[in-house]
Order: C-alpha cells, then sequence, then structure tokens
C-alpha cells in the first residue's frame, strides 16, 4: 500500500500531507524564534539604564533587503500562480528573480557584517570611548574614520548623544559635516574591541538573529533553486506533486520573509 | 489467518524484494524497522545510564574509595578524573575512586542521556513509530524518509554525546540543567559537545514530532474519526505537540549558551561576573534567561516522559480487563488540557531564583489546576479495573504497577509545586524521590509492560512468562527500596549533588552546627545504592529474555493473541511493508470488549458486531 494523500487532498481535511507537515514546521519556527524575540525583550529590558545602544546600524541597507525579500514574496507567490495557470516558462522567470532576491539579501548582509567587524572601539586612558572604521593600523597608532567621541563612563546610550552634537555643531559651523579621520597611540589604549557579537548584549542578540535568519534565507534559497534548477524536471511526469512542492517551499519562503518583517524594526529602528 | 508462516505469502503476494541488509536494517523508511531501532537504540542508551549511576551511588555510598574493577577501566577511559587512591600506610596505589569532578560529569550525563536519549526515544519514537501507523490503519508514516532522517539524526547527537565521554576534561559537568554561567565557566569542552549534540537531538525530535501529527491528522483510516482513536494515540499526538513547540525554545537557549562558549557573547552572563578573577567578558546577560528558555521545554518534557507511558498503559489495562476504559472521553480531554497547561506551569522549578512572588504565585497556581487533569486520567485507570476480569498477565502486572508507582510520584509532587514547600525541599533528594517515581516505577515499568505487549506483534513469539514474573516482582521491590529511603533523606535536608553523599554535612563531622545529618540518614546511603545495584541485577533477566525469545519463545497462537480490538492486531504477524493485507475500514469505538450478544468478548475495530 502506498502513503495516501502524497499528492492529492485528504476530503475532510482539504489539505495533501506536505501541507500539513510544512505548517507544523512553521509552527515549531514560530516558537524558535518567540524564543528569540523573547530573549531580546528580556536582555533591552533588563540592560542597566544608558548601555542598551540604539543607532549603531545602518538603516540603508537594512531597508533595501526589506524591499528585496517583499520583492521576493510576490514573486514566489506568481511562480506558484504561473504553475497553477500551466505556464512554465512564467515560473522560471518568476522564481529565477526569487532565488536572485535572495543571494542580493545575503550579499547585503555580508557586507553589513563586515562594516560591524571592522568597525573598532576604543577606550582610551583619559576616561573618553571613540569608535570609527579602521583606516590604517601600524605597530604604534590605528586610525578610524567617522570617527564618534564621548565619555566612556556613562555608557554607550550616550553615543547617540554625541553624533547629534556633532552634527548640530556643523550645522552651525554652516559647511555639511564632514568626518576627520582620528589618529590614536596605541599607548593611549585602555581597551579595544570590535564590534563583534562579543561587544555588547545588543550586538550579540543582533548577530544572533540575523545570522540565524540569513540561515533561514540560504536554506530557503538552496531549495527553491534546486526546483528552479534541476528539481524542475519533474514538472513533465507528476505536475501536480511539483507544484505542491514550490507551494510548500514558498510557504517557508514567506515565513522567512515575515521574520525578516520583525527583525528590521527591532533591531535597525527601535 | 494462520500467522507466522502465513506473512511471508502476503509479502509475496505484494510483490516485494528482499531489500537487502542496509536497506532493511540500516536506512530503512518503514516505521516498524525505525521503531525498533529507536527502541533498541534507547534501551542501549539506558543502560548506559544506569551504568553511570551505578558508578555515581558508589561515590555516594563509599566516598573517596576505590571502585571495584570497573575504577581501573575508568581511569584508563577518563584519566584523572578517576583519581588514585593510595593506601594510607604503604603508599601504594590500591585503585581508582570517583573524583568530584567525575561524580559532576556522570550526574550531568546520566540526566541527560536517560531524559533526551533513552526514556523519551523509547516513549514516544520506539512506540510511537512502531505502533500508531498501525492502531490508525495507516501503511507507513506520513513521510517515511522524513522518519529515517529523524532516526539518523537521533543517533548522530547521541553518538556526539557519548563521544564526550573521550575528550581531555570529559564531559559536561553543570548538570542535566546545564545552568548557566556555570556551564560556561567550567573549564571543559565537554559543554561544546552537549550543546551541539542537543541541538542535533532537538532536529530530530522536531522531524519526528512534524511527522507523527502529520500523520494522525492525514492517515487515519477511513472510519477511523477522532474518537474511534486508541486512547495511546491520542497520547501520542499530544505528545508530539509538546515535542514540537516546547523544544524550541530549549533549542534558543542551547544556541545562546554555545554562543557564549565560542562566540564570547555575554547572552547569560551578568555584568561584574567573577570566576575566581573578573571576567573579561561585556557583561550585561541574564541567567535567569537560561533558566526560563530552559525549563520551557523541561516542565512540557515531563508530559513527554509521562503522556506515552499512559498511553501504554491504557491499552494494556483495557486488554486485560476486558471492558472498555471507563471514561474514554474524559481521558482524551484531560490529555489535551494537560498538554495545554503543561506550558505555562515551568517557572515552578525555579522559586528560589529571585524571580519574585507574585510570579511564583501565578506558576503555583497553575502547578496545582495541571494535577487535576492528571489525577482524571489516573482515576479513570483505577475505576477501569472494577468489575474487570483481570488476567495477569507480565504486561498487566507492570501496567498495574505504573498505577500506585505514578500515583506516589505525582503526589509527592505536591509539596514542591507549592512555593512555601518547595523552598525547603529544593535542590534535596525528596526531588530526586519524587521525579523519579514519576520516572523509574511510573514511565519505565509503563514501557516495559509495552514491550512485554507488543513483542509478540514484534516477532511472532511471547517473551517467556515465568522470566517475565521473575523480572516484575525484582524490579518492583527494588525500586520501591531505591527510591522511598530518598523522601526521607531529602526531608531531613540531604541536598542532591554532592559527591560524598552528605558526610560533609554530618552531625559527626560537624558536632556544633545546627541541622547536620544523622547517622541514620547517611546510613540509608548504603541501603540504597544496594538496591540500586539490586535493580540493575533485575534487568538481567529480562535482557535474555528480550534477546532469546526471537528464536526460541513461545509461538503466537495467531494474529491477535491478546485478542484485541485495536488494529495494530488485525494484521499479519508480524505487520509487512505496507502493513495491512487490504483495505480498513473502522466501524466501531477503540474498546468494544465483552458487549453482551456478541460472539467473542472484544469486537475488532473494523469488524461488525
Amino acid at each position: 500500500m502506498e502513503v495516501p494523500y502524497t499528492d492529492t487532498n485528504r476530503p475532510d481535511t482539504g489539505l495533501y500531507n506536505a501541507k500539513v507537515g510544512i505548517w507544523l514546521f512553521l509552527a515549531s519556527e514560530v516558537m524558535l524564534f518567540g524564543a528569540l524575540f523573547s530573549a531580546y525583550i528580556l536582555l533591552r529590558v533588563g540592560a542597566m539604564p544608558g548601555h542598551w545602544p540604539t543607532g549603531l546600524l545602518d538603516v540603508g541597507p537594512g531597508f533595501v533587503n526589506t524591499l528585496v525579500l517583499i520583492l521576493s514574496s510576490v514573486t514566489v507567490v506568481m511562480a506558484w500562480a504561473s504553475l497553477k495557470l500551466n505556464d512554465f516558462k512564467k515560473f522560471k522567470f518568476y522564481q529565477g528573480i526569487t532565488v536572485i532576491c535572495a543571494l542580493l539579501f545575503v550579499v547585503i548582509k555580508s557586507f553589513e557584517y563586515k562594516s560591524k567587524f571592522t568597525h573598532h572601539d576604543v577606550i582610551l586612558k583619559d576616561g573618553m570611548r571613540v569608535d570609527g572604521h579602521l583606516v590604517e593600523e601600524t605597530d604604534e597608532f590605528i586610525v578610524l574614520s567617522h570617527p564618534v567621541s564621548y565619555p566612556a563612563e556613562k555608557g554607550i546610550r550616550e553615543r547617540a548623544v554625541a553624533i547629534k552634537e556633532a552634527e548640530h555643531h556643523a550645522h552651525e559651523a554652516g559647511g555639511d559635516h564632514h568626518h576627520e579621520d582620528r589618529k590614536i597611540m596605541l599607548d593611549d589604549i585602555e581597551k579595544r574591541t570590535t564590534w563583534g557579537p562579543w561587544a555588547n548584549t545588543y550586538l550579540a542578540i543582533y548577530f544572533t538573529l540575523t545570522g540565524l535568519h540569513a540561515l533561514h534565507v540560504i536554506a530557503g534559497a538552496l531549495v527553491i533553486a534546486y526546483f528552479w534548477g534541476p528539481g524542475s524536471k519533474m514538472w513533465k511526469t507528476h505536475p501536480e506533486q511539483f507544484a505542491n512542492r514550490i507551494e510548500v517551499s514558498g510557504l517557508f519562503w514567506h515565513f522567512v520573509d515575515l521574520v525578516w518583517i520583525f527583525l528590521f524594526p527591532i533591531l535597525y529602528l527601535l | 489467518m494462520e500467522s507466522t508462516d502465513s506473512h511471508v505469502h502476503h509479502e509475496d503476494g505484494h510483490g516485494h524484494h528482499d531489500p537487502g541488509f542496509w536497506r532493511k536494517y540500516v536506512f530503512s523508511t518503514d516505521h516498524k524497522m525505525i521503531g525498533i531501532q529507536y527502541g533498541l537504540t534507547s534501551l542501549l542508551f539506558m543502560l548506559l545510564g544506569f551504568f553511570l549511576i551505578a558508578l555515581m551511588r558508589w561515590s555516594i555510598a563509599y566516598p573517596g574509595q576505590p571502585v571495584p574493577v570497573v575504577g581501573y577501566l575508568l581511569h584508563a577511559i577518563m584519566g584523572d578524573m578517576a583519581s588514585p587512591v593510595l593506601d594510607p600506610q604503604t603508599r601504594e596505589l590500591i585503585g581508582y575512586a570517583i573524583s568530584n569532578d567525575l561524580y559532576n560529569s556522570f550526574g550531568a550525563m546520566h540526566g541527560t542521556i536517560m531524559v533526551f536519549l533513552a526514556v523519551v526515544p523509547l516513549a514516544f519514537a520506539a512506540f510511537g513509530n512502531y505502533v500508531v501507523p498501525l492502531q490508525i490503519g495507516a501503511p507507513d508514516m506520513a513521510f517515511p524518509r522524513l522518519n529515517m532522517a529523524s532516526y539518523h539524526l537521533f543517533l548522530l547527537g547521541g553518538l556526539i554525546m557519548f563521544a564526550s565521554f573521550f575528550i581531555p576534561g570529559g564531559p559536561a559537568q553543570a548538570g542535566w540543567t546545564s545552568y548557566s554561567p556555570l556551564a560556561t565557566s567550567i573549564p571543559t569542552d565537554g559543554q561544546f559537545y552537549w550543546l551541539v549534540a542537543m541541538v542535533v537531538i532537538i532536529t530530530s525530535s522536531l522531524l519526528g514530532a512534524v511527522n507523527f501529527i502529520a500523520t494522525i491528522i492525514q492517515l487515519r483510516a477511513p472510519g477511523m474519526t477522532w474518537m474511534r482513536m486508541p486512547f495511546f494515540c491520542w497520547a501520542q499526538f499530544v505528545t508530539a505537540f509538546l515535542l514540537l513547540l516546547a523544544f524550541p525554545p530549549l533549542e534558543v537557549g542551547a544556541l545562546l549558551q554555545l554562543m557564549d562558549n565560542v562566540a564570547g557573547t555575554s547572552f547569560y552572563l551578568p555584568t561584574g561576573l567573577a570566576i575566581s578573577t573578573l571576567s573579561d567578558v561585556s557583561g550585561g546577560g541574564s541567567p535567569l534567561l537560561y533558566q526560563h528558555l530552559f525549563w520551557f521545554l523541561g516542565h512540557p518534557e515531563v508530559y513527554v516522559l509521562i503522556l506515552p507511558a499512559m498511553g501504554v498503559v491504557s491499552e494494556i489495562i483495557a486488554n486485560n480487563t476486558r471492558k472498555p476504559l471507563w471514561g474514554y472521553k474524559s481521558l482524551v480531554y484531560s490529555v489535551l488540557v494537560l498538554g495545554f497547561l503543561s506550558f505555562i506551569v515551568w517557572a515552578h522549578h525555579m522559586y528560589l531564583t529571585g524571580m519574585g512572588t507574585k510570579i511564583s504565585t501565578f506558576f503555583q497556581t497553575t502547578t496545582m489546576i495541571i494535577s487535576i487533569p492528571s489525577v482524571i486520567i489516573l482515576t479513570c485507570l483505577f475505576i477501569s479495573l472494577w468489575g474487570g476480569r483481570i488476567r495477569f498477565n507480565t504486561p498487566m502486572l507492570f501496567a498495574l504497577a505504573f498505577l500506585p508507582m505514578f500515583g506516589i510520584g505525582g503526589l509527592t509532587g505536591l509539596p514542591l509545586g507549592f512555593n512555601y514547600s518547595d523552598i525547603l525541599l529544593h535542590d534535596t533528594y525528596y526531588v530526586i524521590g519524587h521525579f523519579h517515581y514519576v520516572v523509574a516505577p511510573g514511565t519505565i515499568f509503563a514501557l516495559i509492560a509495552g514491550i512485554y505487549f507488543w513483542y509478540p506483534k514484534m516477532t511472532g513469539r511471547y517473551m517467556s512468562e515465568f522470566w517475565g514474573r521473575v523480572h516484575f516482582w525484582c524490579s518492583f521491590v527494588f525500586m520501591n527500596l531505591t527510591f522511598q529511603p530518598m523522601f526521607a533523606q531529602g526531608m531531613a535536608g540531604m541536598l542532591r549533588r554532592m559527591a560524598d553523599g552528605g558526610v560533609g554535612y554530618s552531625i559527626a563531622n560537624n558536632p556544633d552546627a545546627i541541622g547536620g545529618l544523622a547517622d541514620r540518614y547517611l546510613q540509608l546511603n548504603v541501603n540504597i545504592t544496594l538496591a540500586a545495584y539490586a535493580l540493575g541485577i533485575s534487568q538481567i533477566p529480562f535482557i535474555i529474555n528480550l534477546f532469546y525469545s526471537i528464536k526460541n519463545g513461545k509461538k503466537v497462537e495467531s494474529d491477535n493473541p491478546w485478542e484485541s480490538t485495536t488494529l495494530d492486531w488485525q494484521t499479519p504477524t508480524p505487520p509487512p511493508h505496507g502493513n495491512f493485507v487490504g483495505p480498513i475500514k473502522v466501524v466501531n469505538g477503540p474498546y468494544e470488549y465483552s458487549v453482551p450478544g456478541a460472539k467473542a468478548d472484544y469486537i475488532p475495530q473494523n469488524q461488525k458486531a
């Protein structure tokens, strides 16, 4: 006996097996990311006053990535609808865009990661704290571009205040505010770190959440790319089942997009 | 249909060719073979878990004394974790004792192995895989290949966990709960292995849970309505939901701890954490966060342990009392309520963490409420015995013993559920006694009952009834001798997790201290250890019986030797690939025993009265 309802709907549930399976899997994923979001809330609420940073991330690339994923969400539906309308060429076109979007997302994300790992955060012996992108490093000094400087003891919240003040001064001075690189002697440095997950709890949860999400994007993209390329031969032999597979992988893709829709505001904007 | 010889014929009739050794036993997608794979693997892990506790019990009863025979083996594998013992006079090496570090390692691994690698896979994956598709009249699980992947991941996780015994520094030492920051500060890579193994095991259980739920929703045979489903399937159904939804937060807990250990984050490391010196971490983390994430799984996990056992016991009781289960609907609704409530009681494990009295009050209330459906289930099973013609065979003996044993385990949990009495009892041997009564003479008895019960279906032969009874009575006596004294020790204030069994807190060693442990409680350590060894020896007849009976047991007289109503017995023996000979149509409820006016005292679910 074969396992029933692999490609037809069971009459009383109206679903085929894989669709039940993917929804259950997504329920589990909701709990996974739900727990991470809860951890985010608990860490943020429990942070010492002034120690939860804001504005560390560039909103620009994050916003572009949001648009990229929304676009891919549309094309993944169009791809499935094209199959239902028996238009295999259009399926190839739309699903191709989905895969490109996924790649674009990962590329933008990795540039964001790189800019964080090369962002140095330095506490000086005179009690000031400076951070900026590393442009030069020798045995004696380092040079940081776009430096932000503020008193270390008040916590990283002070950073946003310092940026505002700098902008204000630049505005009063008349010109557009341009930054001068800052040279720091190694002898003056008390403690030095980069903006990796070890820097503070905010960056820790940022890297964990976006890293896990990026793994989901990559996994989803691999599945979708497989059914776009070598896996699409199935369309000739089992068109119904193939359309189902596209639907199921699409459901997963929507979930991945949805997670990002929550991630973007809590990490970039709030 | 005449059983054992006929199944060969059926297989031929379906045109199956022999798939070869690897496809049949290792890379099988057949739910029955996967169930047996899970069963044997988890029984092996259970034996390993027992050996660990046997060594720990030696250290508790005879602290610092060399372990006979095995001590040398331990030293060969674990190095100086097994500490050398010298003769006080001659200064000669006389053997190796369990060091405190080794005791901690074994404690952590005993808990982890027993819960995640022995009891849950046996209760849920082994019995669920073998029995559920048969009972609902399905040809296989909904996703057979996913099922195979699930077993292989489980095995991989188990092997990673096992491998950590052989690395320098030994396995994880922070208890099965792996609380941070303790787990991050112990200098052994064992914790890394523990975390990676847990992530793999959780993935395995996720695949299994999805598969079970999809199977029960989609593959019930025509006529198998929800309220015609055997209670066992209901129990597995709820269990699968618990695994599906409760495990991900633990996965998050493990991932964040992994980040703390590997990427230098401070999720669980508070500002100003000092372990001998001030730690060089960014701080700002919360140790409470880990405990919440852990117990959000940890408590539903308790019901993952107990619900399948209740399911097994229900099947065996209905079958051997020859009457319908009393209150089938109450059982079903209770198990659903139990599943739901189990998600909102987790912090009753955390009364002493300083999370606040208001939160404690909430969790105390939900904890008391959850005891109601548990009591309903147990009461229904007790009342089911009333007026039955009880057959006292081995499976029934174990199933009957489950009822009072689980009762003791459950009722002793109430004082732990109230936060004011928990302050006294927390982290004592009372807690150990409580949950071992639930899991050991509770769940494990039920699972052993299940093995004796379904063995004839798996192999076509009975296990020896005589040795089954020997196994039962010895286990029953020594189980109680092992765990009953722990309540007394715990109420006297003996703490758990002490390698010396509390000698350091004895009145003898601390004559001026108030509330030191009296000698009579320390003496119980020896009694318990001997009882535990006797309990281990009592399993030998079972192990021999299990393997010997495959070829030499008494042959079953028919495909339905226990004269059962459920569909798992309306198949050839053992069931071939695809399970059933023809299409199944269910026309009866699950427990049509002793129906007045019927020819036999049972009516199978697929036969008209």
